[in-house]
């Protein structure tokens, strides 16, 4: 996409410049996405814990209701599995549900609905229905999040069949893939992050679809690929503008969307920098750090000139205390010592 | 030791069955009942072939409650279903041959080889979708509810699940969502008293599952499960109330499965439930003691029933032979609708 492509190696994580184009916050994105599908498609609806409260899911569904009505954007009871249940059904009639979260945590209970049952029918029918929805949460994080509130699922959820795996990482892409969820005929869970919800960044104003499954290079480099997603693409970009000076010249592949993962792109960069540190904001093990460490094992293996490292969560739970907490998240400090690792000559 | 005993009257409540519901549809349920037990009888007599490899749960003895309920429904009705799929499926009108080409895992099945026996649908007849998880089907068909009353259908919704269901969260949550919008809805528990071989009693207090319902906010009622008329009055009133606009009901039930929980047979003698308690049960067999009435009644007659029994058979053994004759699914089918398009 041209307009992505001009905004390469540039400040795409830092203050935008309003001279290139229009402003808006991470959350009025998703927000003016949800007004802009309610708008154009009738099967839409939106609902979740709080869609309708005063804080309106982080601002995302701010006045959605009073525009839209009760009846398609709607306060649920807590009942994870039975509403992802509810979402299912209708969505195989035909209607296109978005059931937003306010963190992931809340989807575990949901993963029979979500795993066993959304994922499955489209497949297990042979075709003859399919289950449009969107799952919507934001990874929650610092503040005392802690071991429940603030977990990182998208691992968990890498390896089931029929779903689709969707981290943003900035305004733009948010509005757009969300547009591009709500058309998608499978299931699509969307995880944002709670910190990237303030960001601002060049969003236009009316519809358009970034495509799911595809990745994009956010910073061109030689020595080595960093790869991810969402806040994980933000955290990196600031390492890579630490050892920029130093002379390691490092290219950043945000991959927007998970699963499917964008494997052409990592491959060409790999093919080019010869190294892959994998980094994201859930666990290291068995995730997406995992994942694209065996894909360039399997792939790639001739033009690796070292080990793939990753930088994710450690195997322990989430601590809710601030100071174990600086000990426990990535910072662009720990990952940029990792890339001087890597590229020691 | 008989734990569970049949609770109802038989038909004595019936006593001008022609003049209430005419001598057509009076045999029409005989004859659903007796198609659904004859196939069931089938497959069951040819299971140890092996020629259908996929785990069967046969509904010998419940036929009453599939055939009652889905006599009341239109074609463009819903029904969703829990793994005991066999007789609401052929209750609504599912095609016989598509669902033995599927349970023979043929190409041509209902599903493509992809489902089995717990997954026979039909759409074109409203047999919408199944799960083979217990409750897993409650919540779809409320969401299948929900979207009937957002496009302002006058479609009715029924999901058919076993007791066990009830003891899944999810049941409740989707009892008190559906209760909460005024939902299209009728929850169809069959009460069996067993969950495999778990007798209802080591799973739940001693209540009345009709007053747990009520406790939701909706009209539940009990009915007798194995008389297909009280089957057919409960539902009725449940599915024109869900099609005017008034919600949802919760109906009960009360059935006895003749076989074992899955595959072919009995298997009381392994001492989880007294054979005499089956043995009593036989004795109220929804097809035998309904047939009972109807000659009673002078509504049908042996030789009636005789010819519905050859017409059945021939249909059968078709479908059968239809099944073995079909082709098997490729390598290349396997990776078919991985995601849609």
């Amino acid at each position: 996409m041209a307009w992505d492509e001009a905004l390469v190696n540039s400040l795409v994580y830092e203050q935008p410049d309003p001279a290139l184009g229009r402003v808006t916050s991470y959350a009025q994105a998703l927000n003016e996405a949800l007004e802009l599908a309610l708008d154009s498609q009738p099967s839409v609806f939106v609902l979740g814990q709080g869609v309708d409260d005063p804080s309106a899911m982080f601002g995302v569904t701010r006045g959605l209701q009073g525009k839209f009505g009760p009846e398609r954007v709607f306060d649920t009871p807590v009942s994870e599995e039975g509403m992802m249940g509810v979402c299912t059904g209708a969505a195989m009639r035909g209607m296109r549900p978005v059931y937003m979260h306010n963190r992931p945590d809340f989807i575990l209970l949901a993963f029979n609905q979500l795993v066993t049952h959304a994922a499955k029918y489209h497949y297990m029918d042979n075709g003859q229905t399919t289950v449009p929805i969107v799952v919507w949460s934001a990874i929650g994080r610092g503040w005392g999040s802690g071991a429940q509130h603030s977990q990182a699922i998208q691992g968990l959820l890498l390896s089931v069949p029929g779903l689709k795996i969707v981290m943003p990482s900035t305004p733009y892409d948010a509005k757009g893939l969300l547009l591009a969820a709500i058309e998608d005929n499978n299931p699509v869970l969307i995880f944002e992050h709670r910190w990237l919800m303030r960001k601002s960044g060049l969003v236009p104003g009316g519809y358009f679809k970034v495509p799911i499954g595809k990745g994009i290079c956010r910073r061109t480099g030689s020595d080595i690929t960093i790869a991810g997603a969402s806040h994980a693409i933000e955290l990196a970009f600031q390492a890579a503008k630490l050892v920029a000076a130093e002379g390691i010249d490092a290219e950043v592949i945000d991959l927007r969307t998970v699963k499917p993962i964008d494997e052409e792109l990592i491959g060409q960069s790999l093919k080019k920098t010869g190294r892959l540190l994998a980094v994201d904001t859930g666990w290291a093990k068995g995730g997406v750090c995992a994942e694209l460490g065996c894909l360039a094992a399997e792939k790639w293996f001739k033009y690796l000139k070292g080990p793939v490292r990753r930088i994710g969560l450690p195997d322990i739970p989430t601590p809710a205390g601030f100071a174990l907490e600086q000990h426990y998240y990535p910072t662009p400090d720990r990952i940029a010592t990792v890339m001087r690792e890597m590229c020691a000559k | 030791m008989i734990r569970y005993t049949y609770s109802g009257s038989g038909f004595s409540a019936y006593s001008d069955p022609i003049g209430v519901y005419g001598r057509e549809r009076l045999q029409h349920f005989f004859r659903a009942m007796l198609r659904i037990r004859s196939i069931e009888e089938e497959i069951e007599k040819r299971y140890h072939l092996d020629q259908m490899k996929t785990p069967i749960h046969l509904v010998i003895g419940q036929e009453a409650a599939a055939v009652g309920a889905c006599a009341t429904l239109r074609i463009d009705d819903l029904v969703y279903c829990s793994h005991r799929t066999h007789g609401v499926y052929l209750a609504k009108g599912g095609d016989l041959k598509s669902m033995l080409c599927e349970m023979h895992c043929r190409r041509n099945g209902c599903v493509g080889s992809r489902g089995g026996s717990m997954h026979i649908i039909d759409p074109s007849a409203g047999v919408a979708s199944t799960s083979a998880i217990v409750g897993g089907a409650i919540p779809i068909a409320t969401g299948s509810a929900l979207a009937s009353k957002m496009r302002g259908e006058d479609r009715v919704n029924v999901v058919f699940f076993g007791e066990a269901a009830t003891e899944e969260g999810v049941c409740s949550e989707s009892l008190n969502f559906a209760t909460l919008k005024g939902l299209p809805i009728v929850f169809f528990c069959e009460n069996n008293f067993y969950s495999v071989q778990s007798p209802l009693a080591t799973r739940q207090p001693n209540r009345e599952l009709q007053r747990w319902a009520e406790g939701h906010g909706l009209p539940a009622v009990q009915v007798d499960g194995t008389n297909v008329l009280s089957v057919y009055d409960a539902c009725r009133a449940a599915a024109e109330r869900a099609r005017s606009g008034g919600g949802p009901t919760f109906i009960e039930a009360r059935v006895y499965r003749f076989r074992a929980h899955g595959g072919a047979g009995d298997d009381s003698r392994t001492g989880y439930r007294d054979v005499a308690e089956r043995e009593a049960w036989e004795r109220v067999c929804p097809l035998e003691s309904y047939f009972d009435f109807l000659k009673r009644k002078g509504a049908m007659s042996d030789a009636e029933r005789e010819r519905m029994r050859s017409e059945i058979a021939e249909e059968v053994s078709a479908a059968i032979e239809f099944a073995l004759a079909s082709e098997e699914p490729r390598e290349s089918d396997l990776y078919r609708h991985a995601y849609a398009d």
